[in-house]
């Protein structure tokens, strides 16, 4: 991809909390509507780089660029989906879906009817009056998903999003994740450190060294066909040998970030 | 007194159930409703038992009249009270007391409690100064306020307020600072302004926390104003107890005390209404006590 078309460009980016150097020397590019995803051994400061695309945390060195320019104070192009649960309880499916608009500014009923548009495209379609607490937890995911993709951010950033859910819901999100990139190509931003989960999902799967001072190890391309069938494709070749070639570069992290600990 | 009445599980709207899980939900409320029954029973037992023991032994002169009036009595004092009429005036008064000082008590207590909870500094600043505050026996300020503001309503509000104020506070402040930190991030993430975080997080998170000092603080509202009447005023229950006490007429006291517990119980239905609309979002308990 053309360097100047990237979404995000982070060159030589470090980031300290006091004397601890979380990333180091940390260079990453993703194109516009690429679909990157980041693994890294636990505490590699993965994380950490959303918060810097974000505009939550300034880098101590290096610089941030989206779409060519220089990134000052909070990142207007990006939408964040956090791991933990973050949907407002006491709001409905449908009026967490349309917080964000609703903060922007747009009247009420034209967020609302906007929500239940996108409340149908993640499959909660009936459900838009329920509380989170009469959802499950993968339908929380959804509502949170459909929370930060009405926004329609240029650059969507996700941190292990769905990585408190079952093997079976997780692959359902997966399915309705694409589904959504597949239809409108924003950027994205995956982090997870399930190696599965970003052969399936990601264009290009980068690699981060153990932390304190992690950086990109490594990256690989991830060739498969899209669209792709998210039940079928663990078990074809391709996708055994794209898991063993990122794992060459991951295992070695994972060890040393062990003996770190 | 705060029992409320067996809450129909907000689950049972759940669309889409099939038959098989309506019958299980048809024996399920079944047999809760069974239970109810039996807790109700029991409770009218108790207190009908209790009422009647309590009868029989002033009629056959065991208990001493003079000291414990039969119940018969005293409802016959609070009937003839009511149909005389002048205690619609009494009871008047004392609610406009209760609702004013209840007012302006929560609307101070939980704009500070807000401003408190969202500025550390003034928080810093301003919360040992509400301890000592806090710590002042607040009965004991009836007599300054009777000084400062007279025998009319002013000195009951003010006492009653004094009262309202700190436990609406308390409450609100401890609301505010539990704010679950992730879901605060995520609404910054959405970009809400700091109005819309205040409306749309940091208020209905406190709500739990602000309803339930509502609670505590209807009965203290009514306490506070009946207190103030009781011990100087020409009106209000607590000036009919006042009075009644004046000539050692137990009966007219234990009556004052049986309409002043109605009137509590009353606005305490008041705010659990209340309660109910405003937490429809909370999960329904796991178990109701009727």
């Amino acid at each position: 991809m053309a360097e100047e078309r990237a979404a995000v460009r982070l060159h030589d980016v470090a980031v300290r909390f006091g004397a601890f150097t979380a990333v180091g020397n940390m260079n990453l590019t993703v194109g516009d509507s690429e679909f990157v995803a980041v693994v890294g051994p636990t505490g590699c400061g993965k994380s950490t780089i959303l918060n810097v695309v974000t505009g939550l945390l300034r880098p101590a060195a290096g610089e941030v660029a989206v779409f060519g320019k220089p990134l000052e104070g909070l990142n207007g192009d990006s939408g964040y989906m956090l791991q933990q649960e973050a949907i407002l309880p006491w709001k409905t499916a449908e009026d967490n879906v349309a917080l964000g608009l609703i903060f922007r500014g747009v009247a009420k009923d034209e967020a609302r009817a906007k929500a239940q548009g996108w409340l149908a495209r993640v499959g909660l379609k009936g459900f838009e009056k329920r509380y989170p607490h009469q959802l499950s937890g993968g339908q929380r995911k959804r509502v949170a998903m459909a929370q930060t993709l009405i926004m329609e951010p240029r650059i969507v950033l996700m941190d292990e999003p769905f990585s408190a859910l079952d093997v079976h819901t997780r692959r359902l999100m997966h399915r309705i994740l694409l589904d959504l990139w597949q239809a409108d190509r924003r950027s994205l931003i995956f982090i997870t450190h399930d190696l599965d989960e970003a052969i399936t999902l990601a264009d290009r799967v980068v690699v981060m060294s153990a932390g304190p001072a992690s950086r990109v190890v490594g990256e690989v391309e991830i060739t498969l066909p899209r669209p792709r069938d998210v039940s079928a494709l663990a078990t074809t070749d391709e996708f055994v040998s794209l898991y063993r070639e990122i794992w060459n570069l991951l295992g070695a992290e994972v060890e040393k970030s062990y003996v770190v600990q | 007194m705060s029992s409320s009445k067996p809450q129909t599980l907000a689950l049972a709207s759940s669309a889409g159930s099939t038959t098989s899980d309506e019958a299980i939900e048809a024996r399920r409320r079944g047999a809760a409703s069974a239970y109810r029954t039996k807790v109700r029973l029991t409770r009218l037992a108790l207190v009908g038992g209790f009422f009647l023991a309590w009868e029989a032994g002033a009629r056959a002169g065991l208990i001493d009249p003079f000291f414990f009036p039969s119940p018969s009595a005293i409802l016959g004092r609070i009937a003839q009270w009511f149909a005389e009429g002048d205690i619609w005036g009494d009871l008047g008064i004392t609610l406009l007391e209760t609702v004013l000082s209840f007012l302006l008590g929560v609307t101070g207590g939980t704009a500070l409690g807000l401003w408190l909870g969202l500025s550390r500094f003034a928080a810093d600043v301003i919360q040992p100064i509400i301890k000592v505050f806090n710590a002042i026996p607040r009965v004991l300020l009836a007599p300054i306020f009777v000084i400062w503001f007279g025998l009319g309503l002013a000195s009951k509000v003010a006492l009653g307020m004094t009262i309202v104020i700190f436990i609406a506070f308390f409450n609100t402040y401890q609301g505010v600072r539990e704010v679950n930190p992730v879901v605060l991030a995520n609404a910054r993430l959405l970009r809400a302004s700091k109005l819309s975080l205040l409306r749309h997080v940091y208020i209905p998170s406190a709500m739990s926390w602000i309803l339930s000092s509502l609670r505590v603080s209807v009965g203290m509202a009514v306490m506070g104003a009946v207190v103030a009447e009781y011990l100087g005023s020409s009106m209000g229950l607590g000036h009919i107890i006042a009075q009644a006490e004046g000539v050692m007429d137990a009966t007219g006291v234990f009556a004052g005390i049986v309409v002043l517990s109605v009137f509590v119980v009353l606005l305490d239905l008041a705010v659990d209404r209340l309660e109910k609309r405003l937490l429809v979002w909370r999960p329904a308990p796991s178990h109701d006590d009727a």
